[in-house]
């Protein structure tokens, strides 16, 4: 035994511990870690009741939960709440609402950390272009909370800085904050200042590993910097483009609850409402849980099927794709 | 690289470019420095311009009266407390699980793998969550602050590819003097891996400090708000008083409502910004570890 476990082997592949290993029985490797067991408790427990339990939960949107009955005796009744909410013309206010969002935010959000990268590696100056990302970086940082009450602060139509300044030179005040034309443009307007900078990362993490001399070799044959752009560091950061689109595909249904909840109210309603607060909505503040746990599930499975999706697809296209 | 300058047309394209940048630099910074500049107005100079980068008389009125009594204190030690108590749960479950997590050759290493990516991509969502916190009776304590997020799977498995990377030379020589498994991870893994431990606790940390979402959730009691909450009573709903008039002095004017905003906004990121430069030196690290690979 003391030969065939000298664990300062483990971690190593190793043509000799494969071997050994194979008489190893089950038993004498789980005693051989059984401290490597213990310290997996603690994440092992979080993962079973804050991950698992809540899996199994979802069958409560088969169910019809009452709640002095509890989740064993509250009767089943299948896709009952399925059906209320595909005949519920709120859903095709939310679906269309969501895929609005999403859609905006792929056309106008989706390509601009990729554009502002590329402007960053076209700069030289590598101290101006510390500076530069340091302070693009920050907004990342910030609380949602934070930046929903700065868009408060500045537009609000009693006292707001745009307000004002809008009133000063046109004689009139929109209101940003609670007119349904205005809710999209803000919420897009606000992912771009939050997140364009801190998006740039991944793709100038991929343009520092393109090799100089590949745009030394191009300058010698004559090519311009567009053509530079467009033959090297295009293609270097291609492949990062498409895993983003595949995880966006994925999320697609996803707004980002807390933004959308800070910047919704009773006026713009009609076009802010989205899967996520309608299930907050109806299930921890009017707690109907089994119908908004239904609305949560048809969700998450859209999404699961679209990252699927989108990745078969990639890969159908040659690219290396995420599984 | 300067031989790589070819035409007039691409100078041109330079100039504009360094010019572009320093504006959107610029323009990431400048909201906040709005408020900041807004914070310390008077009454008199909010009325006479809207937007403004230096006041003219700097005044600390509402940054006195939103102290005056307890309701901003009493979240930000909220905040607080989760936030150490919090972070430093995240570190103990993410470390104990990816080191064994980084074993090759443990058994049913990769089972316990794949369950946590599928964490990833499917959950039981928003309800289901809810009525576990529920019946753990979590609701209404900062428990619930801290527990359902005590390890994020995607930090879990960049921190486990870490420790796989470690060089095993030391470990063994550790090893063969005896030192047991948990000796090991104390004295040799977790020293070695002091910045991406470091990166984790910034990371970790901004992350409760900005939590608005387990609190709108999981908390109704106004005494036991965190810092998010109550800004957006203050800022957004203006549903909670900042201050209380009657505390201050005799001729102390109410400072204008949207300096108090501004200084409650001020204070919910001061502590951001103040850990921004370490987390500046590390973050950058953190991405580039975020390679996901079995």
């Amino acid at each position: 035994m003391k030969q065939a476990s000298i664990p300062g082997l483990a971690g190593r592949e190793m043509p000799t511990r494969t071997y050994r290993e194979r008489r190893d029985s089950r038993w004498r490797r789980l005693r051989r870690d059984k401290w490597l067991y213990i310290l997996l408790i603690p994440g092992a427990l979080y993962f079973l009741i804050f991950k698992y339990v809540p899996m199994w939960g979802i069958l409560l949107a088969f169910k019809n939960y009452q709640p002095y009955l509890g989740f064993w005796k509250s009767d089943w009744v299948g896709f009952e709440h399925f059906r209320v909410f595909f005949d519920n013309p709120d859903f095709f206010m939310l679906l269309r609402n969501t895929l609005l969002l999403s859609f905006y935010n792929l056309v106008f959000f989706f390509p601009a950390p990729i554009i502002l990268a590329l402007l960053l590696n076209e700069i030289r100056l590598s101290f101006y272009k510390r500076t530069i990302q340091t302070m693009i970086y920050v907004p990342h940082f910030i609380s949602m909370v934070i930046v929903a009450s700065m868009s408060y602060v500045f537009l609000t139509t009693e006292g707001g800085a745009v307000n004002e300044f809008l009133y000063t030179f046109t004689g009139r005040k929109i209101d940003f904050l609670s007119s349904p034309d205005w809710f999209r443009p803000l919420i897009i307007l606000q992912t771009i200042w939050k997140e364009c900078g801190w998006g740039t990362i991944i793709f100038l993490a991929a343009l520092a590993g393109v090799d100089v001399e590949q745009y030394e070799a191009a300058v010698v044959d004559g090519a311009n910097r567009w053509r530079q752009i467009w033959h090297i560091t295009l293609p270097a950061i291609r492949s990062t483009i498409i895993i983003l689109l595949i995880l966006r595909m994925g999320t697609i249904l996803d707004n980002g609850f807390e933004q959308i909840f800070l910047m919704m109210n009773a006026l713009n309603r009609e076009v802010g409402e989205v899967f996520d607060t309608y299930v907050y909505a109806l299930g921890i503040t009017q707690g109907a849980f089994s119908y908004s746990t239904a609305v949560g599930l048809f969700k998450s499975v859209i999404g699961v099927t679209m990252v699927l999706g989108t990745n078969w697809l990639a890969k159908k296209f040659g690219e290396s794709g995420l599984y | 690289m300067a031989k790589r300058y070819k035409n007039a047309g691409e100078t041109v394209f330079d100039v504009f470019n360094y010019v572009i940048l320093g504006i959107i630099g610029v323009a990431a910074l400048l909201p906040f420095l709005f408020v900041v500049a807004g914070s310390f107005a008077t009454d008199a100079e909010i009325t006479k311009r809207a937007v403004f980068l230096i006041p003219s008389t700097i005044s600390l009125d509402a940054y006195r009266f939103i102290f005056s009594t307890d309701t901003i204190m009493r979240s930000i030690g909220v905040s607080v407390y989760v936030t150490v108590l919090g972070t430093l749960v995240n570190l103990f479950f993410t470390v104990t699980m990816a080191y064994p997590m980084a074993k090759r050759n443990l058994m049913g290493r990769n089972l316990i793998l794949n369950l946590i990516i599928f964490t990833m991509l499917f959950g039981g969502g928003m309800i289901p969550t809810y009525l576990v916190i529920r019946e753990l009776h979590l609701l209404d304590t900062l428990g619930s602050l801290i527990l359902p997020g005590a390890i994020s799977a995607f930090n879990l498995i960049i921190v486990k590819n870490f420790f796989q990377e470690l060089p095993l030379e030391m470990e063994e020589a550790a090893r063969i003097d005896g030192c047991t498994e948990l000796g090991l991870l104390w004295r040799i893994v977790l020293p070695l891996s002091k910045p991406v431990l470091a990166t984790f606790t910034l990371f970790y940390a901004v992350g409760h400090w900005n939590n608005f979402f387990s609190a709108l959730l999981y908390i109704n009691d106004p005494e036991k708000w965190p810092l998010q909450v109550m800004l957006r009573q203050i800022v957004m709903l203006s549903q909670a008083a900042a201050g209380d008039i009657s505390t201050m002095d005799p001729g102390f004017v109410q400072p204008p409502e949207q300096s108090i905003k501004m200084a409650v906004i001020v204070v919910g990121t001061l502590p951001i910004m103040c850990v921004y430069p370490f987390l500046q030196k590390h973050f950058a690290k953190g991405v580039m570890l975020g390679s996901i690979k079995g």
